[in-house]
């Protein structure tokens, strides 16, 4: 069993380190906006991965477009302006708040209003029935 | 007489939630819009499959209205529209094909296998310019008016229904303003 979990655990040590040499950067910094924007980013194909999970063909060549772009100190908004004027806003895990999706961002305040609203109410009606 | 309104709030509230789900669940999520309709085509220089050492640009597909087909060897679903692809250049439609992500060899063996209808095919070994189009798989069909704006896209193979019911309509709609 413990042989087992240390087998795990030096493969999933070995999976990160194998991908920073992948992509070398010369900065921290840069290091970190790269693994950072791809986290933030879907990989079309297989919809509910991000391109740091995903093997397929797009999201390979996606990481690599995004390297080169960090590479050469392209800023986040800059990037995923680029990305988004090719691929629309699905490409993106946060969409960002715009009129169509207002709902979707204002939908839990909005929901929450209207249960204590019906909480209010049915207190304020059970006070004047005693 | 407001409480007589207040039972009827949970039905209200499920029909709202019918009708949520009703539109949200009948979405595909495979088939995502284009964000390049009504723009200009990239600008690309593609080698051409049979003859690397000519490119493809998009000045070439200006001057009347032509298709752009993403197409791959290894791709299962290019084969099913690839008759009626046939047909369509048959019938006088200009296609253009993007090779995409392939290599010219097995490029090559496909379409002696599986027919040829493309006016030019370009290659796209890396998929740079599919990028630039915002393809996100193959195939995918462009609708390129003759001054060269991308005026619809579809994805997944192209067959007759689509045809009539999404194409056609804008072609007739872009050859009427001309």
């Amino acid at each position: 069993m413990k042989q087992w979990l240390w087998l795990l655990l030096s493969m999933l040590i070995s999976t990160s380190v194998f991908a920073n040499t992948m992509y070398p950067f010369g900065t921290v910094q840069q290091d970190a906006q790269f693994n950072h924007l791809l986290r933030e980013l879907r990989c079309l194909v297989c919809q509910n991965q991000d391109l740091v999970d995903s093997n397929a063909g797009l999201a390979k060549d996606l990481r690599d477009e995004v390297y080169q772009w960090v590479r050469s100190g392209k800023t986040d908004s800059e990037i995923i302006a680029f990305l988004t004027s090719r691929y629309g806003d699905f490409i993106l895990f946060n969409p960002p708040v715009k009129a169509v999706t207002v709902l979707l961002w204002m939908g839990p305040a909005l929901f929450l209003f209207m249960g204590f609203c019906v909480f209010w109410h049915s207190c304020h009606r059970r006070n004047g029935h005693d | 007489m407001t409480k007589r309104y207040w039972t009827f709030l949970p039905l209200v509230l499920f029909l709202f939630v019918v009708a949520f789900f009703w539109r949200g669940l009948s979405l595909d999520p495979h088939h995502l819009p284009s964000t390049r309709l009504g723009k200009p085509l990239p600008s690309f220089r593609m080698p051409l499959l049979y003859d690397p050492q000519t490119v493809l640009t998009p000045a070439l597909l200006k001057g009347q209205t032509v298709l752009l087909n993403i197409w791959a060897s290894w791709c299962e679903a290019c084969i099913d529209e690839q008759l009626f692809m046939l047909q369509l250049a048959r019938e006088g439609t200009i296609i253009y094909g993007l090779n995409y992500k392939d290599n010219n060899e097995s490029a090559k063996q496909w379409l002696m296998e599986w027919g040829n209808p493309y006016k030019m095919v370009a290659e796209d070994m890396h998929g740079k310019v599919a990028i630039d189009l915002g393809v996100y798989g193959a195939p995918e069909t462009f609708l390129i008016d003759s001054v060269g704006i991308i005026r619809y896209r579809h994805v997944g193979p192209l067959n007759a229904s689509v045809w009539r019911t999404e194409f056609v309509p804008r072609i007739r709609q872009l050859e009427h303003k001309v």
